[in-house]
């Protein structure tokens, strides 16, 4: 077997899986707050991407100042969601939920579609492409930036989740909705946060992709279910497990592309995830770190 | 006169019609259905079949996801099924239709019962995870076993045929699935009047509670996994007479989504609901396409957007209808007639 070609899947994987455990991330941080699933995660991604973009070459601001706004916006769309959408539904059945989600990936998607059309839209170069050598395999800057971004947010994250007297008030509403009311906390901010802070995570995954790729398209919202096996894999109440979850399964995906596509003439990249996803279901359905709950019907 | 609605007895509940009008009602409405082929042009009719189609499936996840609880994103999957077992049955052993179909619902429910094996051991979100999950791989299957299905090239489904009388035309396509859409509708009605019924709807409000009256949960999740593949696969197999040429792109994840759309907007957990719903989400391209073409003169660019146009008032439709009426147009169908039947009394 061929080392180099071995260490570059590796490599894809990791940075793709880098981007899975952001979004995956997101995605958890509203669960565990709200036990809500969203499946208009993609969306949220491909919002960020899109808003970025039209900063950066509509606007031609620099690329701090872009990812602010970004951030900037997709808090509110991510309030807003939480305050017209999904509050209305507090305490109704997991269906509705679940559906209201995907009316709303529906209506994000239609938006997009109206304003920018199908096509791939060229992402401008944020970070330079020119690849460094890594032992004997060329890695381009892109990537290495994407991960060390992921690192930097992820670092923040934790940081704010333990240190900061919001992260706190946010891991008590997770833990007890009944408790953090009685202790001050307001339920209703924190769910609001978590959908702000979801949404801001999820547009820096959509901003790496499109310098990854170098241009932007609706199939960035399919993220959003690559991310179901992601966050079945690590548990879906871990941000841990989120985080290794998405890293396993970007290297899946991509040893999977490298290995079995050539054997069975290519999809087997898109559908890898998807069987480990039934396998961990049926082998160990709360993941590799999610909190186990004991029902037997 | 009527001052409310009271049942004195148990088959007065349990009873379809309420009335003797209801009946007469009904019989009318079978008239005009069945004379619309004899004066509805092609094009409509064309419609017309497809909202026969979606009624079947609608019922079939209904009765899994309204009336059993088990939230199911597979549906396309196994109308991919249905409508391959189908095709492959017709064109490789030279089957008739009226043996295709049943044999494809007969196949689709096995596959959707042994989907459903997990579904003991998980639920709610893990299960619609689970059901998407086998939704890719179904695709992937699709796309990679040429021999039975074509690939992406599709596969060309053999005219069904009644000796010599070739059901070709969009007409005669009617009948056939007029018919067999009314048939499911009254097995569908009349399932829930029985005890294997009732027990879905046990297993839906409570499980443990189900459980403790004697209600076999494994049993009866699979059974109504396979109803309701069965039926899902029959619509397939009649979406695979309809399209004349399937392949994997004729059955996208959207469609699942669309479906679930048609049971949230018609009303969870009830039959009419499954109607009104597949009524209105297949109508609801055609009269946006009617809508845009009528003002193509003053927005030339709206025909472009039409796929887009749809998924937002799609979206939008579902998020107004679990927001403001979570029931559905069943529901507040129901309510509009309490009101005028107590009409000017009513409160």
């Amino acid at each position: 077997m061929d080392v180099t070609f071995l260490l570059q899947l590796i490599i894809n994987g990791l940075v793709v899986g880098s981007i899975y455990a952001l979004v995956a991330t997101g995605f958890v941080i509203i669960y565990k707050a709200t036990s809500a699933l969203n499946l208009a995660q993609g969306e949220f991604l491909m919002v960020g991407a899109y808003i970025c973009l039209n900063m950066l070459s509509k606007y031609h601001l620099p690329f701090w100042q872009a990812i602010l706004i970004t951030f900037f916006f997709s808090a509110i769309l991510g309030m807003l969601i939480e305050r017209l959408i999904l509050r209305p539904l507090i305490g109704s059945h997991l269906i509705s939920v679940i559906m209201v989600t995907l009316g709303l990936s529906s209506i994000l998607k239609a938006l997009i579609q109206l304003a920018y059309g199908t096509d791939t839209i060229p992402f401008p170069e944020v970070f330079p492409s020119a690849p460094v050598q890594i032992g004997p395999i060329p890695v381009s800057q892109g990537y290495l930036y994407a991960v060390g971004c992921v690192t930097i947010l992820v670092v923040i994250l934790t940081a704010f989740f333990k240190y900061s007297k919001t992260g706190v008030a946010m891991r008590a509403t997770a833990s007890s909705q009944q408790v953090a009311l009685s202790m001050g906390i307001s339920v209703k901010k924190m769910f609001a946060i978590s959908w702000a802070i979801a949404a801001i995570v999820s547009s820096v995954g959509g901003v790496l992709l499109g310098t990854i790729r170098g241009g932007i398209d609706m199939s960035l919202s399919f993220m959003g279910l690559k991310v179901l096996p992601v966050v079945i894999l690590g548990g879906l109440d871990s941000i841990l497990g989120a985080i290794v979850g998405g890293i396993i399964i970007g290297v899946l995906e991509n040893l999977s592309g490298g290995f079995i596509d050539p054997l069975v003439g290519g999809g087997a990249k898109e559908v890898a995830p998807y069987i480990a996803l039934i396998l961990i279901l049926m082998f160990k359905p709360y993941g590799l770190f999610g909190k186990k709950k004991i029902e037997r019907v | 006169m009527r001052c409310g609605d009271f049942k004195t007895s148990y088959a007065a509940d349990m009873t379809i019609f309420e009335s003797g009008t209801a009946r007469v009602m009904l019989g009318l409405f079978f008239c005009l259905l069945f004379s619309l082929p004899f004066f509805v042009p092609g094009y409509l009719l064309d419609i017309v079949n497809r909202i026969g189609i979606a009624v079947i499936g609608a019922i079939g996840l209904n009765i899994l996801t309204g009336f059993t609880g088990q939230i199911s994103l597979g549906n396309a999957a196994f109308m991919a099924i249905g409508a391959f077992s189908c095709g492959y049955l017709g064109t490789k052993f030279g089957l008739p239709f009226y043996l295709c179909i049943p044999l494809a619902g007969l196949i689709t429910a096995f596959f959707g019962m042994f989907v459903g094996i997990p579904s003991l051991r998980i639920k709610g979100l893990y299960l619609a995870m689970a059901t998407l999950a086998a939704h890719f791989i179904v695709e992937f299957v699709v796309v990679k076993w040429e021999s039975v299905t074509g690939g992406v090239a599709g596969l060309t489904i053999a005219t069904p045929k009644i000796g010599s009388f070739a059901i070709d035309s969009d007409a005669r396509l009617f009948f056939l699935i007029f018919v067999i859409a009314i048939v499911a509708v009254l097995f569908a009605k009349n399932l829930f009047r029985t005890k294997v019924g009732k027990a879905f709807i046990a297993i839906r409000d409570q499980a443990i509670s189900a459980e403790v009256m004697g209600v076999n949960i494994l049993k009866y999740k699979l059974l109504s996994f396979g109803i309701s593949s069965f039926y899902v696969g029959v619509a397939g197999a009649l979406v695979a007479y309809q399209a004349k040429i399937i392949s994997p792109e004729t059955f996208p994840v959207s469609v699942a989504i669309d479906y679930l759309g048609m049971i949230i907007i018609g009303g969870l957990g009830s039959i009419l609901g499954s109607i009104y719903g597949a009524i209105f989400i297949t109508l609801l391209p055609e009269l946006l396409r009617m809508g845009t073409s009528s003002l193509a003169g003053s927005f030339p660019g709206m025909v472009n957007h039409l796929a887009a146009m749809k998924e937002l008032v799609f979206g939008l439709l579902v998020i107004i209808f679990l927001i403001f009426e979570p029931s559905g147009m069943a529901a507040r169908w129901h309510s509009i007639k309490n009101y005028w039947k107590l009409y000017p009394f009513s409160h």
